[in-house]
């Protein structure tokens, strides 16, 4: 399989998605996102339950419709009719959380992997037979020798085995990128280094992009070049991951990373209550109800505007470390100001 | 006797009897917790920890066969009689399941469920007396007392899970043992239902045994570490060096499934173990853990290692311990 | 690898059919144990030999009314062992002949009800929005037609025909294979591997027909069985009230005639307990098989 020939990025811009709860009232699963992902390199998109961070994912897939916004692969945005959809998805393959409902218990491992192959009409074009793209898929996903797995049922394969078989999948297609919606995270610990490392041999030796879709930091800090921070529905923090979690700028990333166990190095802030409801998103800065800066009197100069002003959504940046604050903002103007006059 | 050992699990073994012959499912476990003590249990799927957990308060299935002894307080659980038992129920320890979010009843309010338990042990008790013991519950682990009202579906899943552990301290136990009690919950929310856990103790001098497979988190909360493999105990000893200096090559790859954040060596290089975690029925002869571990050697093969002493207040069973690693020949560097 | 192939190398195709035979093998053995299964199934059998053997077993002549020459509703002998109707033929060779009517409308009935129900099931289950919908509400107003007032309506409008009575049977029983149908597809249309197709590129068609169908078709046999049952009855039912083809032999029909010529008040129980007694053994034998194919198709149900 050789490597992608130019390096193409996947951009998503001001993605709103949104859904009528029961009670009629209008959820934003996505208020507004910004992000980019180019072949080559692993991004992670970290966040909390209802932050929007797999709403996104799928998203940039195209299996589910944003009420605003655009995504842009290659260059070209994203078409939606079913042709436009398909090619879209012979290029960037999304991996879904829990490997045992994502295998259809009654298709072998063969056929599971052999599925995209079919679908896209893979193999006339390839010049190789489909047994044999099946079980390069299958060695490329670390699960050797290949043949073996051909006739296994999903019950029969162990939750690590049942991962790689998914990810072979979409490795079948020969994509550009690879979205992966909690890889790791229903896998018995001391498998879950295994998987991750398939994921980074991938991103050498294919030069395929990864977005990884996690709650977990220290995976992020494992595997990702770049993590861009979400907080309901919106990106907060992004930047190279080592940057952004040894100086997180942004309150709530503080916040998260005090708390990871066994963090040592900062004082841990544990935020009150919970994330709020996505039909009721506060006023102004929507994380300032639980802004331990703000609490403490630390953003005094900038309260007003963070009660009030809602911020503009974080642009994408790929390069560089952004962060969606007013605090962090004005301690910049001013920082920039003392420059200035100095 | 000392009464402040809460709990004393001696040479414990239970076997599963299944239509493919008994799965044995922990295979002669020592542990002790204190009262006011945190003890950690750690290990993945098919170790035996949830098992070991249901002995406890001799829920495990009518099809086990158990030997060894449970004390709770002195007294052996498993020859306790009926009505003993039943008191050690939830007033003298109390169990928080594994996965909340299943094990709240989605007919029944709040409120109820936490009554059922108060009921159950005294049915006397009037319904001032009870609404007043769940607003002082509710309140205790973080909730709103108005939540008492509400119906699981009503409440996100740390709500549920401090619901469960509220349920947990009902009757007021001296032992409360937590099964994965943060799993699938948020970190935000899980260093909440942590925090309320170590208030627990710190305020009310409960016992805990708490079980997980995130090594980190018991790190985190606990005094003693005990690391659990395939029905055994491989480690034994004070939580922070479990973590960050483990002696058995378990023990280590489990501490480095969770990579510290901030930790420049953790950079692009994951680790983890090969194959999978072992199937109780298919273990083989000597160390069972030597199909997958990294430091194997020919003096593993013929028996299972016995849990001894190494430096000064741990235990360790694996007989590779001190012995240099074998000659590796220079192949690509893991990076 | 050096492996020494003994046995040619299959593809892996071939292969999979194998695995497949030998999961069909795995259900037969487990369908074996359950008792009630089985005994439906041996009964059923018997009356299927009978059916497909009837040439053998009693002349056709012996339906023929202008060429009876027994005695008029006489009683059980040697020569008639279930006695004699009013036109003088042997209510063995009625009875015998009549299993083929009867097993006949009640399985082509049913495959009728089958194909319409699953079809109508699958797409209302399947498309959301107003397809699903149109569909559905389709189903919902078949639903709630009284079976025998249309059964009556069609039948006296289309004549009385075997074609009929298999074509209003149908008409009316898809709605309940649809409903079910529906709501299994309801519910696997929203598990993971649909979903997983769907990253992969695969339209709708595709994962209607490599995903949902074929976990849909457990229930969809279990429910076969339940409905030939119902089929049967619904025959012998019309049948009874003089819908049937007069110019065909079905036990309905025997039940009928022995009705209309007073075989109750006159006590000639040989005309009226043989077909009626075989009727409830299909419908029984049926049953007992469909509700152990549940058990063992869904694994759920399974005893613990």
């Amino acid at each position: 399989m050789t490597p992608p020939q130019r390096s193409a990025e996947l951009v998503a811009s001001g993605l709103r998605v949104e859904f009528t709860t029961r009670a009629g009232r209008v959820a934003k699963a996505l208020d507004g996102a910004d992000l980019v992902v180019r072949a080559g390199e692993v991004v992670a998109l970290v966040g909390e339950s209802g932050s929007g961070k797999t709403t996104l994912a799928r998203s940039l897939v195209g299996l589910t419709k944003p009420a605003a916004g655009e995504v842009t692969w290659d260059g070209k945005p994203m078409n939606r009719s079913a042709r436009g959809l398909k090619s879209l998805r012979r290029q960037v393959q999304l991996v879904l959380q829990d490997p045992s409902g994502a295998l259809n218990p009654r298709q072998t491992v063969y056929e599971s992997v052999a599925e995209g192959l079919r679908v896209h009409k893979l193999v006339a074009r390839s010049g190789k037979t489909e047994d044999e793209l099946v079980a390069a898929a299958l060695s490329s996903a670390g699960l050797r020798p290949p043949e073996g797995l051909f006739l296994r049922y999903p019950h029969e394969l162990s939750g690590g085995q049942r991962q790689r078989v998914l990810i072979a999948g979409a490795l079948a297609v020969q994509p550009q990128l690879l979205i992966a919606d909690e890889p790791v995270s229903s896998l018995d610990a001391s498998i879950r280094g295994e998987i991750l490392a398939l994921l980074l041999r991938l991103r050498e030796e294919l030069g395929l992009g990864v977005l990884v879709v996690t709650h977990d930091l220290g995976l992020a800090w494992n595997i990702a070049d770049r993590i861009a921070v979400m907080y309901l529905g919106r990106v907060v923090e992004s930047g190279p991951t080592e940057e952004v979690l040894t100086s997180p700028q942004h309150p709530y990333t503080q916040a998260l990373l005090s708390v990871v166990p066994e963090m040592e190095r900062l004082e841990p802030i544990v935020l009150r209550g919970e994330i709020p409801d996505p039909t009721r998103i506060p006023r102004g800065c929507r994380f300032h109800p639980r802004c331990p800066a703000l609490a403490s009197g630390e953003a005094d100069e900038v309260a007003d505007a963070c009660r009030r002003t809602s911020l503009p959504i974080l642009p994408s940046d790929p390069d560089g470390h952004r962060c969606a604050c007013h605090l962090v903002a004005s301690r910049a103007r001013a920082d920039a100001a003392d420059e200035v006059s100095a | 006797m000392s009464t402040a050992t809460l709990l004393a699990i001696r040479d414990l073994h239970v076997s599963y009897a299944t239509g493919e012959g008994p799965l044995p499912a922990v295979r002669g476990v020592d542990l002790t917790v204190e009262r006011g003590q945190i003890v950690g249990v750690a290990g993945e799927s098919g170790c035996g920890k949830s098992t070991l957990a249901s002995t406890v308060l001799r829920l495990q299935p009518p099809s086990a066969t158990v030997s060894g002894e449970v004390l709770f307080d002195g007294h052996d659980v498993m020859t306790m009689r009926w009505g003993e038992l039943r008191a050690v129920r939830w007033a003298g320890a109390s169990i928080v399941f594994q996965g909340a979010l299943h094990s709240l009843n989605p007919v029944h309010r709040i409120g109820a469920q936490i009554a059922e338990p108060l009921l159950v042990h005294d049915p006397s008790l009037g319904r001032r007396s009870i609404d007043e013991r769940i607003e002082a519950l509710l309140d205790q682990v973080g909730l709103d007392p108005a939540r008492a009202r509400s119906y699981p579906h009503q409440l996100s899943g740390g709500q549920k899970q401090r619901v469960m552990i509220a349920m947990a301290l009902a009757c007021d136990p001296e032992l409360v043992v937590a099964d994965e009690p943060t799993t699938a919950l948020d970190v935000m929310v899980q260093a909440q239902v942590l925090g309320v856990l170590s208030g627990l103790v710190r305020e009310r001098g409960v016992g805990m045994m708490m079980i997980s497979h995130d090594l980190s988190v018991l790190a985190e909360l606990c005094d003693r570490i005990t690391v659990m493999y395939a029905g055994r105990v491989v480690e034994e000893g004070p939580a922070g060096k479990v973590f960050s200096a483990p002696i058995h090559p378990y023990s280590g790859a489990l501490s480095a499934a969770f990579p510290r954040v901030g930790d420049p060596a953790a950079r692009f290089s994951p680790a983890g173990l090969p194959g999978d975690p072992p199937d109780p029925r298919n273990l083989s002869a000597g160390c069972s853990f030597a199909p997958r571990c990294p430091r194997a050697a020919e003096i593993c093969l013929p028996a299972e290692p016995v849990l001894t002493t190494h430096l000064d207040d741990r235990m360790a069973a694996c007989v590779r311990i001190g012995q240099p690693d074998p000659l590796r020949e220079p192949t690509e560097v893991a990076g | 690898m050096t492996a020494e192939v003994t046995a040619p190398r299959l593809s892996p195709r071939q292969l999979a059919r194998r695995r497949r035979v030998a999961s069909w093998k795995r259900g037969w053995t487990r369908f074996r144990a359950h008792r009630s299964g089985m005994v439906g199934l041996a009964v059923l059998v018997v009356f299927i030999a009978i059916a497909l053997a009837a040439p053998l077993l009693a002349d056709s002549s012996g339906l023929d009314v202008t060429q009876a020459d027994g005695p008029i509703l006489h009683a059980p002998t040697a020569g008639y062992p279930l006695g004699t109707d009013e036109n003088g033929r042997s209510v063995l060779t009625l009875l015998i002949w009549g299993s083929r009517i009867s097993l006949l409308v009640g399985l082509m009935a049913t495959l009728i009800s089958m194909v319409i129900g699953t079809l109508i099931g699958l797409v209302s289950g399947f498309f959301p929005g107003w397809v699903g919908r149109i569909f559905f509400r389709l189903t919902e107003w078949f639903l709630v037609i009284p079976y025998l007032p249309l059964a009556i309506a069609l039948a006296t409008v289309l004549g009385r025909s075997l074609v009929n009575i298999i074509i209003v049977i149908g008409v009316t029983s898809w709605p309940g294979t649809a409903l079910l149908i529906r709501s299994q597809t309801l519910s696997i249309r929203e598990r993971a591997y649909v979903e997983r197709a769907e990253a992969i590129g695969a339209g709708r068609w595709h994962q209607m027909g490599r995903h949902v169908l074929p976990n849909v078709m457990p229930m969809i046999f279990a429910n076969t069985t339940l409905t030939v049952a119902g089929a049967i009855l619904a025959e012998t039912t019309l049948s009874f009230l003089g819908l049937g083809d007069p110019t065909r032999t079905s036990w309905g029909t025997m039940l009928d005639s022995a009705f209309e010529v007073g075989a109750i008040t006159t006590g000639c129980w040989w005309y009226i307990v043989p077909p009626g007694v075989c009727v409830v053994l299909v419908v029984l034998a049926f049953t007992l098989i469909g509700n152990a194919l549940e058990e063992v198709l869904n694994p759920r149900l399974r005893g613990r």
